[in-house]
């Protein structure tokens, strides 16, 4: 090794510059993908790029946002969440039916309590308990859906005096001209990233998803960590049900299914490894922006709702693709 | 010093063609120059010895020549031919195989299906030919004089028997030149001679080999040739019976070597660490031994006398089924590692890949693991206090690298090392124990790293080394305490033990003399 001003040669800046842009390409290419897609679409309708178009987009990309933010912290941490689909519609439900039996601060709590001992109990088994995350949220995603159905007897459920509750604010309120869904998406992305990246809790997480083994050795109380961040990912769909329920001030018993693979197709989207251990709150932000708005952009298009679920499909396979091909090069190439 | 190189050179080239060449051989990542300009040969019939550093380029070099990276400048000759390889796999088809340092097998397959991964022998349509596979295994396990079956699952192998696997595995190809990384690291001195005798025969039966060590006594046992590299350059290549370790030493790191001349700690207070009959299932009966406020304590055994395993127990990876361990006079249990780092006691682990570093985080991130509240507070990080810490270790072990940003799985073997070593300086701890502490670093650190454990003993630190390097063992340590089969057989003075009874002890030929030493002891 010789130090970094021998590297200062011309040659080799060339070949750094054409380096860093090869993985700029493997590692930005969904980016690129993007940009062409939003020229596409801004060519095709003239809609697409407007002020209000945009704020649309971002407002009903935040439910997935919200969501998206705990699970990433779970998913650097090494682990999956896959319950948080119909953790969503069970707390939706919840909140919403609650909301006219013991009003709305009472529905709220208990909404939050419920989905943070679900959060626990899958912490618990796969921190505590070491089972595969994988089994154990998948599993998490019917139980709930039974006990959704349970509760409601598989009735909708809604509130009465949708007008005069103050509950409408988490869904359809203004905070100096921004809807208060993005507020919350934005405060949420902000504390989650700041944790991630500058405490130690945040370094605590990485490590663990890095080499759970190492993580261990220098002393990090594994368990607790990953029992941690499911109660991170219950507390962000507990945010997002709030937002859901308030939108839609009444609910079906499904209304969060599918959107453990939208909070997926988000996160690699943006490029956070399934494998834990490294990734961002801030590309999960990116990625599902990017989802909303390739969804919204069909929608203008004049495509029917259903074309974006292939197209979501598609996406994930593409993007699971191209982080599996990320990883092989890493692999390969890694130092032994 | 050069000059005599070229006419070594040049007699050669007369004498005896090389069957591999590599030329002008360049080699960047980013911020570092691996290799620059780096020419080497290698003959049939001939071991080659290649030296350097911590991070001179070693592996690099030999990666490249492998496939497993793309040189950016410079040319592979075979046997008169210019080839270039995408990737391992066609290196191996042209006859040439790097075997690694970290053991690249899978343990839940067979020997046999090991060996012949990727090229197993196929039967009519598309099955495997278990047949055929027995055999052809079973002829080069023969060849190899193994003692274990192709049908032995690899994960049941002890680390010296994976590593024969790793060379069976070498052998299907028939190679022409073979490429040992480092392969004694993890073995003892007793798994070694196996090794060396199937260098030789490979040799004898006009192999190349390219042979990478730390160790100085195995490259002039092993070798004809020694090529020395420095910095990523090219810096010589000798006949090894003309030149002596001193010569090659100066080659290689620019001066003669500073002897670790720093004494040993001689006052020691009250016990920090003391064993009272631990018994660990499956791993170690009745072990007693204590180590005081600045005492070395070396222990030496083979591997799976169940040294690692006592380490972990203390550190509370292991759960001890009889026995107590006092620290500090105190009785305790020790429930987990973070419990063990709470009350002050570090443990360096046997393997940094696996226990000791987070490759995919950088230097600094991994240094700070062990002692993030000392660089937190209110649990925000400060970046400042980090890198002071980082700084400071990068500096005191002379960690080679481009920054603190770079990330450890691209650091070389020996400086990875040396930041799990830092890692565990930065806790202060009470009682520092070191497993395998050197493994893989160069001689000039070594003997760094020596004088840093003594003198980190002198200042008050309990230090308990393993070891299975007797030089290592005798030099750094007051007291050894050797074991075999989980059980500590004798207990030493490392100054006055002579090498005979140490390695009595150590293959259980001790035990009747052993209680005898410990009476005298006073044990
Ligand atoms: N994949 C990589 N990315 C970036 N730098 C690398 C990579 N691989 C090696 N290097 C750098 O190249 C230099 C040479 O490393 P190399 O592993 O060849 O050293 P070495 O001589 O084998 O050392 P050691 O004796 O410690 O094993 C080092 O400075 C190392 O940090
Ligand atoms: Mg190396």
């Amino acid at each position: 090794m010789t130090p970094i001003e021998q590297t200062e040669s011309i040659g080799l800046k060339r070949k750094l510059n054409r380096v860093s842009f090869k993985n700029f390409l493997t590692t930005q290419g969904i980016l690129i993908v993007f940009m062409i897609c939003l020229a596409g679409f801004s060519i095709f309708s003239d809609r697409f790029l407007s002020e209000e178009n945009i704020m649309t987009v971002i407002r009903q990309a935040s439910i997935v946002g919200i969501i998206a933010i705990g699970v990433t912290v779970v998913i650097i941490g090494g682990n999956l969440d896959l319950s948080v689909g119909s953790m969503l519609s069970f707390a939706t439900v919840l909140v919403v039916d609650l909301h006219d039996k013991i009003g709305p601060t009472n529905a709220i709590i208990v909404m939050f309590a419920m989905t943070l001992l679900i959060g626990a109990v899958n912490g618990f088994l796969i921190g505590y308990m070491k089972l595969n995350s994988l089994i154990v949220t998948l599993a998490m995603l019917s139980a709930i859906q039974g006990i959704t159905l349970i509760y409601t007897g598989g009735q909708n459920v809604d509130i009465a005096n949708q007008d005069s509750t103050w509950f409408a604010f988490f869904g359809r309120g203004f905070v100096g001209g921004i809807a208060v869904p993005i507020l919350m998406f934005a405060v949420l992305a902000l504390c989650v990233h700041f944790v991630m990246r500058y405490t130690s809790y945040g370094r605590r997480i990485f490590a663990i998803g890095g080499n759970p083994t190492a993580a261990v050795y220098a002393g990090i109380r594994k368990s607790r960590c990953v029992f941690s961040t499911y109660m991170i990912s219950a507390f962000s769909v507990g945010c997002a049900a709030l937002v859901l329920g308030s939108r839609v001030m009444g609910s079906q018993n499904n209304v969060g299914q599918g959107y453990e693979l939208l909070v997926l197709a988000g996160i690699i989207l943006g490029g956070t490894s399934l494998m834990g251990g490294a990734g961002s709150v801030w590309k999960t932000v990116i990625g599902v922006l990017i989802l909303g708005f390739i969804q919204n952009g069909l929608l203008l298009l004049g495509y029917p709702y259903y074309t974006q679920w292939l197209v979501t499909w598609v996406i994930i396979i593409v993007a699971v693709w191209l982080d599996l091909a990320n990883q092989r090069k890493r692999l390969f190439t890694s130092h032994s | 010093m050069t000059s005599s190189a070229t006419n070594n050179n040049q007699r050669s080239d007369t004498s005896m063609k090389p069957v591999l060449r590599l030329e002008g051989i360049t080699k960047r990542f980013p911020g570092v120059v691996a290799l620059n300009n780096v020419s080497f040969d290698v003959r049939a019939g001939e071991v080659h010895a290649l030296l350097g550093e911590n991070g001179a380029g070693k592996s690099t070099l030999m990666k490249c020549l492998a496939g497993k990276h793309q040189a950016e400048e410079g040319s592979i000759v075979l046997e008169g031919q210019k080839v270039s390889f995408s990737d391992p796999m066609a290196a191996k088809q042209h006859g040439i195989v790097l075997i690694h340092q970290e053991l690249s097998l899978v343990s839940d397959l067979t020997v046999a299906e090991n060996i012949f991964l990727g090229s197993l022998p196929l039967k009519w349509p598309n099955r495997v030919d278990w047949k055929k596979l027995r055999s052809d295994t079973d002829k080069i396990l023969s060849r190899l004089k193994c003692t274990f079956k192709s049908d032995d699952l690899v994960g049941d192998l002890s680390i010296a028997k994976k590593q024969m696997v790793e060379i069976a595995r070498a052998l299907v190809f028939t190679p022409k030149i073979v490429v040992f990384d480092e392969p004694t690291a993890s073995l003892t001195d007793h798994e070694k001679p196996v090794l060396f005798n199937v260098i030789n025969s490979l040799r004898e039966h006009g192999v190349g080999i390219v042979y990478i060590s730390h160790r100085m006594d195995e490259i002039f046992a092993l070798s004809q040739r020694i090529t020395v590299l420095r910095d990523g350059e090219y810096n010589g290549t000798i006949d090894t019976a003309q030149t002596n370790e001193d010569e090659v030493t100066k080659l290689m790191i620019g001066r003669s070597l500073e002897l670790d001349h720093s004494s040993k700690p001689t006052e020691f207070k009250e016990n920090v660490l003391e064993v009272r009959n631990l018994s660990v299932e499956g791993v170690c009966k009745d072990v007693s031994f204590n180590v005081r406020n600045g005492e070395i304590v070396g222990m030496y055994g083979l591997v799976g006398a169940g040294r690692s395993e006592i380490a972990e127990t203390i550190f509370g990876l292991r759960r001890p089924s009889a026995g107590e361990i006092l620290l500090e006079g105190e009785s305790v249990t020790v429930k987990s590692p973070h419990d063990a780092v709470a009350r002050g006691i570090a443990l360096v682990p046997e393997s940094r890949k696996e226990q000791g570093l987070v490759l995919g985080l950088n230097c600094r991130d991994n240094i700070t693991l062990a002692t993030l509240e000392s660089v937190s507070s209110m649990g925000v990080m400060s970046p400042k206090k980090e890198l002071e810490i980082y700084e400071k270790y990068q500096r005191e072990l002379k960690i080679k690298t481009p920054g603190w940003a770079q990330k450890v799985g691209n650091l070389s073997g020996g400086n990875q090392q040396k930041i799990v070593i830092g890692k565990w300086l930065t806790t202060h701890p009470k009682l520092l124990i070191l497993d395998e502490p050197t493994r893989g670093i160069d001689v000039g650190s070594k003997a760094e790293i020596h004088a840093l454990i003594k003198d980190l003993a002198k200042s008050g630190y309990a230090v308990l080394v393993i070891s299975s390097e007797m030089p290592e063992v005798l030099g750094v340590s007051n007291r050894v305490i050797a074991m075999y089969s989980g059980q500590i057989t004798a207990e030493f003075n490392a100054d006055t033990v002579t090498e005979d009874e140490l390695v009595q002890a150590i293959t259980g030929q001790h035990k009747a003399a052993s209680e005898t030493s410990l009476q005298a002891a006073g044990l």
